[in-house]
C-alpha cells in the first residue's frame, strides 16, 4: 500500500491519555496492548514447552531410560524398576504437553492474539479491534486455559503416574476411562474446551474487524497481505474449532457420564474420534501457518523494495489453502484401514494444496528477483523461513502418498516433516515479525549483533536436531518412543546437540531483550525506509495509545 | 448495529459446526451401514437368487473384553459359493455366577468385503442376558451377495473373515473411575 498518497491527521497525539497500570494491563481494551500481553504470554508458554523439549532431546540424546528416571528417583519414585516405569509414563506427559504447549498456547497466542491484534487494526487504518472487551475476554480465556492445562500435569491422569500421556491428539481409548481414568484427561478437555471459545470469540472479532472497519478507501483488494492472511486463519478457526469442541464433548461424557460415542462395546467407534479430530487438525496446521505467510510477505516486499509478486495471487492463494485444508484431513489416517479408492482421493486432494502453497513460494522468490534486497535482520530470518518451509513441504508431499505414508506413519520421518513446517516455519515466521515490528511495538532498537547471532544459532541449531530425523524415520525409528535400538544412537545424538544449539541461540535472544530494555535506544517512525508501505509505518514507534481517531483515506489505485 | 449483526450471524456458523459435529455421529454410522465402511456387514431380508461358481472361504473369529464369558467358534472355517447360504453356530458361555448383559460388535476383515457379506440372522442384532452358569449355542446365518463377482476391487477376495467381539454392557460403573486411580 502506497503511503505517499495517504493523509494523514497526527494532532490528536499531544493528549494520549493511558490508564492507571492495573486498568491498562488487567482490563485492557486497547489492541495494542491485548496484542502486548498476547505476546507476553505466548513467550512464557513457549519457555515452558521449549524446556519441555529439552527433556525429550535429554532423554533420547542417548539410548536407555535415563535422564528422566533420576528426575523420577529425585521426585520419590524407588529407583529400579518404579523409577523406570513413572519415566516412561513421564516421557509420554512430556511429548503430550509439549506439542499442546506449542500449538494452543505459543503459536497461535503469538501469531494471531499477539501480531494479528496489534497490526490489523494498523494495517487497515481502524482505531480498535471492532469489540475491545471481547477482546480481553479472549486472552483471560486464553491464560485460564493454560493454567487448567498445567494443573492437568500434576494431577492423576493413568498409568501410575500424573498428567496425560496419549499424544496431542487425544485418541481414545487412551483418553477414555480405560487409558486414563484420572481427572488429568478432564482438565485438560476443559482447557481446550476455554481456549477454543477463546479463539472462536477472537475469530469473531477479527472477521468483523476486517469485513467492517477498513479504512475509506481501502478495498479488500487493496488490503495488505497480513490482514488476508488473519482473515482467511479468523474463518478457519470459526469452521474448524467447534468440531474440536464437539469431539472433546462426546469425550468428556464417555468418560463421566456413560456415553458411548467411541466405545465399541456400546456401538461407538473410536476411529470416528480420529476423523473428527483431524477434521479440526487439518485446518488448524494452516491456522498456525498463514499468519506466518502473511507476516514474510510484507518483510520481503519490505526489503526488497518492491512491491510483492501477484498479490491478487497471494491472497486467493492463502483462501485457496484455507478451503482445500478442510478437505484432506484423512491423510493423517491412512493406516486405519480405509479403502483404497478413498486413499486415491486423500492423496490426491492432499496433493492439490501444493500448488497454492508453491504460488507462494514462487511469488516470494519473484518479490525478491530484481530487487534491491537489503538482508536485514528481518529478512534473513524470512529467508530462512522460506528455505525451512520448503523443506517441510516437500516431505509433506512424500507423507501425502497412501503408499510411503504406510510405511512412515507415525515415524520420525513424520516428527520432521511437521517440525520443519511449523517449529521451523511458524517459528521462523515468528521471529521475523517480531524483528520487523520489534521497534514499531516497543518503540526502542534492538542489538542488530546479538539478532543475527540469535538468527544463526537458531537456522543452524534447529537444522541440525531436525534434518537428521528423517533418516532416522526412514530407518524406522518410531515417534513417541522413550527408547531405542542402538542402531539409532548416533542420529540422536545429533538431534539433541542441535537442540544445544538452539538453547544457545534462545538464550542470547533472552540477553537481547534484555539489552534492548536496558539501553533504550529511540527507534524511528519507521526504520526500514521506503520498502515499507503498510499504514502501521505512518505512525510514531511506539504508536499513540489511540490511533486514527481521524481515519486515513486510503487513494491510491491498485498500486501494490 | 452492522458489526453486532455480523458478529451473531458468525457466531451462528460456530454453532452450526458444533452442531454438525454432534450431527457427524449419526452420519457416520449411516455412512458405515450403507457402504460397509471398515467392514460394517450387511442385513438382509432374502436371500439372493443366483448362485455363483466361484468360492470364498469363510473363517470365524470370536473374543470377549472384559466380560467373564468364554466365546468361541463351533467351526473354524467354512468354503461357500458366493450367493450360496451359510450357517455356522458359536458358543458362549458365562463362567460367572451372576448374569452378564452383553452385546456382540462385529465385522468382516478385509473391510471391503463387508458391503457384499449379508446376514440374514444373527445372534448379535441384540443385546442378550446370558445367565450364570449358562451355554448358549448361537447361529448366524449369511451369504455373500454374488454381485462382489462383478467388483474388480474384490477380485483378490479369497478368504472373509467374520469377527465377533463380546462386550458386557451393564457394567458402566463411576466408581470404577475412582477405584481404577488407586
Amino acid at each position: 500500500m502506497p503511503m505517499d498518497e495517504i493523509t494523514l491527521d497526527h494532532g490528536h497525539d499531544s493528549h494520549d491519555h493511558k490508564p492507571g497500570f492495573f486498568t491498562r494491563w488487567f482490563l485492557s481494551t486497547n489492541h495494542k496492548d491485548i496484542g502486548t500481553l498476547y505476546l507476553v504470554f505466548a513467550l512464557i508458554a513457549g519457555i515452558v514447552g521449549y524446556t519441555l523439549s529439552g527433556l525429550i532431546r535429554w532423554e533420547l540424546a542417548q539410548p536407555g531410560i535415563g535422564p528422566l528416571t533420576s528426575i523420577m528417583e529425585m521426585f520419590g519414585a524407588q529407583a529400579g524398576d518404579d523409577a523406570i516405569e513413572r519415566a516412561k509414563q513421564f516421557y509420554n506427559v512430556i511429548i503430550t504437553y509439549h506439542g499442546l504447549i506449542m500449538i494452543f498456547f505459543m503459536v497461535m497466542p503469538a501469531l494471531i492474539g499477539g501480531f494479528g491484534n496489534w497490526f490489523v487494526p494498523l494495517m487497515i487504518g481502524a482505531p480498535d479491534m471492532a469489540f475491545p472487551r471481547m477482546n480481553n475476554i479472549s486472552f483471560w480465556l486464553t491464560v485460564a486455559a493454560f493454567a487448567l492445562l498445567l494443573l492437568s500435569m500434576f494431577v492423576p491422569g493413568g498409568a501410575g503416574g500424573n498428567g496425560f500421556g496419549g499424544g496431542w491428539v487425544l485418541y481414545p481409548p487412551l483418553s477414555s476411562l480405560k487409558g486414563h481414568p484420572g481427572p488429568a484427561m478432564d482438565l485438560l478437555i476443559l482447557s481446550l474446551h476455554t481456549a477454543g471459545i477463546a479463539s472462536i470469540l477472537g475469530a469473531i472479532n477479527f472477521i468483523v474487524t476486517i469485513l467492517n472497519m477498513r479504512a475509506p478507501g481501502m478495498t479488500m483488494h487493496k488490503m495488505p497481505l497480513f490482514a488476508w492472511s488473519m482473515l482467511v486463519t479468523a474463518v478457519l478457526l470459526l469452521l474448524a474449532l467447534p468440531v474440536l469442541a464437539g469431539a472433546l464433548t462426546m469425550l468428556l461424557t464417555d468418560r463421566n457420564f456413560g456415553s458411548q460415542f467411541f466405545d465399541a462395546s456400546g456401538g461407538g467407534d473410536p476411529v470416528m474420534f480420529q476423523h473428527l479430530f483431524w477434521f479440526f487438525g487439518h485446518p488448524e496446521v494452516y491456522i498456525m501457518i498463514l499468519p506466518a505467510f502473511g507476516i514474510i510477505s510484507h518483510i520481503v516486499a519490505t526489503f526488497s523494495r518492491k512491491p510483492v509478486f501477484g498479490y491478487l495471487g497471494m491472497a486467493y492463494a492463502m483462501v485457496a489453502i484455507g478451503a482445500i485444508g478442510f478437505i484432506v484431513w484423512a491423510h493423517h489416517m491412512y493406516t486405519v484401514g480405509m479403502p483404497s479408492d478413498m486413499k486415491a482421493y486423500f492423496v490426491a486432494a492432499t496433493m492439490v494444496i501444493a500448488v497454492p502453497t508453491g504460488i507462494k513460494i514462487f511469488s516470494w522468490i519473484a518479490t525478491m528477483w530484481g530487487g534491491s534486497i537489503d538482508f536485514s535482520v528481518p529478512m534473513v530470518w524470512a529467508i530462512g523461513f522460506i528455505f525451512l518451509f520448503t523443506v517441510g513441504g516437500v516431505t509433506g508431499v512424500v507423507l501425502a502418498n497412501a503408499g510411503i505414508d504406510h510405511a512412515l506413519h507415525d515415524t520420525y520421518y513424520v516428527v520432521a516433516h511437521f517440525h520443519y513446517v511449523l517449529s521451523l516455519g511458524a517459528v521462523f515466521g515468528l521471529f521475523a515479525g517480531w524483528y520487523y515490528w520489534f521497534e514499531k511495538m516497543f518503540g526502542v532498537k534492538y542489538n542488530n549483533v546479538m539478532a543475527y547471532g540469535h538468527f544463526w544459532l537458531m537456522f543452524i541449531g534447529s537444522n541440525i536436531l531436525f534434518f537428521p530425523q528423517h533418516f532416522l524415520g526412514l530407518n524406522g525409528m518410531p515417534r513417541r518412543y522413550v527408547d531405542y535400538a542402538d542402531g539409532f544412537a548416533p542420529w540422536h545424538m545429533w538431534s539433541s546437540i542441535g537442540y544445544a544449539v538452539t538453547l544457545v541461540g534462545t538464550l542470547l535472544f533472552f540477553v537481547l531483550l534484555i539489552e534492548a530494555a536496558l539501553r533504550r535506544r529511540k527507534a524511528e517512525a519507521n526504520p526500514w525506509g521506503e520498502g515499507a508501505t503498510t499504514l502501521e509505518w505512518t505512525l510514531p514507534s511506539p504508536p499513540p495509545f489511540h490511533q486514527f481517531n481521524e481515519l486515513p483515506v486510503v487513494k491510491a489505485e491498485g498500486g501494490h | 448495529m452492522r458489526n453486532a449483526r455480523m458478529a451473531s450471524v458468525l457466531g451462528l456458523g460456530g454453532l452450526a459446526m458444533l452442531g454438525l459435529a454432534f450431527a457427524s455421529k449419526p452420519l457416520y454410522d449411516t455412512f458405515c451401514r450403507v457402504t460397509g465402511f471398515g467392514g460394517t456387514t450387511q442385513i438382509a431380508s432374502q436371500a439372493p437368487e443366483a448362485v455363483l461358481a466361484r468360492n470364498v472361504v469363510v473363517r470365524f473369529d470370536a473374543n470377549v473384553i472384559d466380560a467373564p464369558l468364554v466365546f468361541r467358534p463351533l467351526q473354524t472355517d467354512l468354503p461357500l459359493a458366493l450367493g450360496a447360504h451359510g450357517l455356522a453356530f458359536y458358543e458362549v458361555s458365562n463362567v460367572s455366577d451372576q448374569d452378564v448383559t452383553a452385546i456382540a460388535s462385529y465385522n468382516v476383515t478385509p473391510h471391503k468385503a463387508g458391503r457384499y457379506f449379508n446376514k440374514l440372522e444373527c445372534f448379535c442384532f441384540q443385546e442378550d442376558v446370558i445367565r450364570a452358569g449358562e451355554t448358549r449355542r448361537l447361529p448366524v446365518l449369511f451369504f455373500v451377495d454374488p454381485r462382489m463377482d462383478e467388483e474388480r476391487n474384490l477380485d483378490d477376495v479369497r478368504t472373509i473373515t467374520l469377527s465377533y467381539t463380546f462386550f458386557q454392557t451393564d457394567n458402566f460403573d463411576p466408581a470404577a473411575k475412582t477405584a481404577a486411580l488407586n
